[in-house]
């Protein structure tokens, strides 16, 4: 197919993930500045260096909700914003519009304009109800193109990116908590730790799955373990890493064999195998999802490369 | 009176519609009024919209459409049928011409000021013959009705005429809707265009290509008014649909990004202006253009469709010459009629207009789409005189016609049939050979009265039969 549709198919599904990522990161951040004595340490902080937009908010500023809802959920000009990667994701799907089937053209065109009429002030007072909405969206786009895409390269490249973004997305929650100071009051393994731990599970919806993979208790080591090393929980970084590995084996079939991303995501997915999350502990989480993004983003460009996206 | 395409002056159906007759009356206006909303559901479903430029509101609208068929008979069609392709066939023998010796122009025949000093003339064409000598291979012939046996061309549109997925589109929609009107097999078929037009396309493969060519529909990107149209259009003939920075130009030929690497491209339908194909040619400025591809085509490793510089056929100016064209090229008798046109620049020609301008209508040379144009009966005094100045400093600049009294065709209003003024245009495909689906667009002003037709103000669509004997 040509580059570009390919590019567009993988960007789009990075785009809807996106956003529905960034609608969960301020589930969660709103979780954790409504903690007893959050309000004196920042919270929101957090968020703003998980999402990488420190430039728009100096070290000094205290960011509060409504700054991360105009920014991040409204801006039309920070491209990662909500309402940017709805938009995006539609005018990728409308320049290639015969690749898509009708239900994923409607599932992207549907409301993409909803955001526009929404000032800071409608969006907080909204807040969950718009945050399901976005989940929705991104819900039915990725339903559409299992039920309906066919098989072939295309979906092959939608998967990867959404794959890719995903990973991404578990990696900087993860880091949350590297951001996140405990009060001095507080101890590791306290209520407050306990309480951050459990925020980063519900961000991800995870704390359901993670019960009956673990029992009752929460620690960060089996948090660490369920959201970087669970092969079965399809948000964890290990369920993504197969999965482009299996998507992009595909791709060598049909497309002359093995390039340079090939050998990367082998890597990647040998990397998180046969460890444990003791073992990113004694290395250190922030520095193992470092080592993580900076791996996704090398493989996410040497995929372009190889398949001509740009 | 204008011309009722479905009643007879005495009131009585004509046998064309006789069909269409009892269809509405079994069915009822309320009946057909509620499958219209269930077509326009479908179009709205499929995607179908027209963009109109600057006039905000909604982007991506639908045109309107109507119901009711437009009919021509067998017998009509095959006036219009060989009409259609001889004027297709004068067109790109003019364009050879004019590109080449420029005989027609040494005979006195077109003064060469028109041509030579026309912004659509294309020098960098001079002395250069496309394959199969084919400069426009699809060709839109704008034709009007005023008559029973009276038919007669608009204009041509010889660059990139738009408007044929709705003919298959309207023609898909009806045949869904309504198969028992199809039933008998009385309704000759138009849905294999996209198959001659990719024949079309390889008949005129560049002499570099080896085996089976490779074809590519062009588009500026999903913001053009048409897109959906080339999406349509690739998607049925199974050819990819590029925008030109898919394409790059290395080692002579034409190239678009694939997964798989570099794929050659030799045809190229391309649904961008002339200007905007390469910078290093044409605009220097063009942020669109695909760079060393007019290179690529005066040395036979790429075929664009229609060829740059096609445009000067369709000009307003050079439409007045086209029986002439007809005359000279292919020594037969123009069988459609042009529109009487006077031509201002011409000392007495300009005398009548100034002095009949309130009848007529008066065009721009290079106007289109029904910008700074001048319609006689539907202006006031002061319009008309405003114009008339703007003649007497320009003269050169300007057209006159008579206003025309379009036909009428049958047009389902909310309470009953009504008749409303339209247009046809047929797209006549030239390769090696000539093909003519049998159909074509029918636009129709949905105001009652109106004689304009363009969907940018409120126009609709419709599909059109042609009877077979």
């Amino acid at each position: 197919m040509l580059s570009r549709a390919a590019a567009n198919l993988y960007w789009m599904a990075r785009y809807m993930e996106r956003a529905e990522a960034t609608a969960r990161l301020i589930t969660m951040g709103q979780r954790m500045a409504i903690l007893p004595g959050a309000h004196h340490r920042d919270e929101w902080r957090s968020v703003v260096k998980v999402t990488g937009c420190e430039d728009h908010f100096p070290p000094e500023a205290i960011v509060k909700e409504s700054d991360i809802v105009a920014y991040l959920l409204l801006d039309l000009d920070n491209p990662s914003s909500v309402r940017s990667c709805l938009s995006r994701a539609r005018a990728n799907g409308k320049s290639i519009r015969t690749a898509l089937t009708q239900d994923m053209w409607e599932a992207l065109n549907e409301g993409w304009r909803k955001l526009d009429s929404y000032d800071v002030a409608d969006a907080r007072q909204q807040l969950p109800a718009l945050i399901d909405w976005i989940k929705t969206r991104a819900m039915t786009f990725r339903g559409a193109a299992d039920a309906g895409q066919l098989r072939n390269e295309g979906h092959d490249f939608l998967r990867i990116g959404g794959s890719i973004e995903r990973a991404q997305m578990t990696l900087r929650l993860l880091d949350v908590k590297y951001y996140v100071l405990l009060p001095e009051t507080e101890v590791v393994g306290g209520t407050r730790d306990h309480y951050q731990w459990t925020s980063v599970l519900h961000a991800l919806s995870g704390s359901r799955a993670y019960h009956h993979v673990y029992g009752g208790a929460y620690t960060p080591w089996q948090i660490t373990d369920f959201l970087m090393l669970n092969t079965l929980f399809p948000r964890s970084v290990a369920y993504c890493y197969r999965q482009i590995a299996y998507r992009l084996a595909r791709l060598a079939e049909s497309h002359n064999g093995l390039k340079p991303c090939h050998e990367t995501i082998a890597q990647m997915v040998g990397s998180l195998d046969g460890i444990n999350s003791g073992e990113i502990f004694r290395i250190g989480l922030h520095k193992s999802v470092v080592v993580g993004l900076g791996m996704t983003n090398r493989l996410a460009a040497e995929i372009a490369e190889a398949y001509h996206f740009d | 009176m204008s011309f009722n395409e479905m009643l007879e002056s005495d009131g009585s159906v004509r046998e064309c519609y006789s069909q269409v007759q009892q269809w509405v009356e079994s069915t009822g206006i309320a009946g057909l009024n509620r499958r219209l909303e269930e077509a326009e559901a479908i179009f709205r479903r499929i995607g179908i919209t027209f963009a109109v430029y600057g006039e905000g509101g909604d982007p991506e609208r639908l045109i309107p459409f109507d119901l009711l068929p437009r009919i021509f008979t067998a017998r009509e069609w095959r006036t219009l049928d060989r009409g259609i392709r001889q004027r297709a066939r004068a067109l790109n023998a003019f364009l050879h011409d004019v590109y080449h010796r420029g005989e027609i122009i040494r005979a006195g025949i077109i003064p060469g000021d028109i041509v030579y000093r026309n912004d659509a003339y294309k020098l960098e064409m001079v002395g250069f013959t496309p394959p199969g000598r084919v400069y426009s291979h699809i060709v839109g012939i704008d034709i009007v009705r005023t008559g029973p046996a009276s038919f007669e061309v608009l204009e041509d549109n010889c660059r990139t005429p738009s408007g044929v997925s709705y003919m298959l589109e309207n023609r898909e929609i009806m045949t869904r809707m309504f198969p028992d009107l199809f039933a008998q097999g009385l309704v000759a078929p138009v849905d294999d265009y996209p198959d001659q037009l990719l024949a079309t396309l390889r008949d005129v493969a560049p002499p570099a290509c080896k085996g089976e060519p490779v074809v590519v529909v062009l588009t500026p990107g999903s913001l053009n008014s048409a897109y959906y149209e080339h999406s349509f259009l690739a998607d049925l003939m199974g050819v990819e649909l590029v925008e030109p920075a898919d394409l790059f130009v290395d080692e002579g030929r034409v190239w678009m990004k694939t997964t798989y690497g570099p794929k050659i491209v030799d045809v190229i339908y391309r649904r961008i202006d002339d200007d905007y194909l390469d910078p290093l040619t044409f605009r220097p400025d063009s942020m669109l253009g695909i760079p060393g591809i007019f290179n690529v085509y005066r040395n036979g490793g790429v075929t664009l469709c229609s060829a740059p510089g096609a445009g000067i056929a369709d000009d307003k100016a050079v439409y007045i010459y086209v029986p002439d064209m007809i005359r000279f090229y292919l020594n037969e008798k123009p069988i459609l009629a042009n529109i009487p046109t006077w031509q201002c620049g011409k000392a007495d020609e300009r005398a009548y207009v100034l002095d009949n301008l309130h009848e007529l209508v008066a065009k721009e040379v290079h106007g289109s789409g029904g910008y700074g144009m001048l319609i006689g009966p539907q202006s006031t005094k002061s319009e008309v005189e405003a114009y008339a100045n703007r003649i007497r400093a320009n003269p050169d600049q300007f057209i006159a016609q008579p206003t025309l009294d379009l036909s009428t065709v049958p047009t389902l209003g909310p309470a009953s049939v009504v008749e409303r003024h339209a247009d046809f245009r047929p797209f006549c495909l030239v390769g090696k050979q000539i093909r003519l689906v049998p159909g074509g667009l029918t636009r129709v002003a949905l105001t009652e009265g109106s004689l304009v037709v363009n969907s940018s103000q409120g126009g609709g669509v419709k599909d059109s039969w042609v009877l077979q004997d």
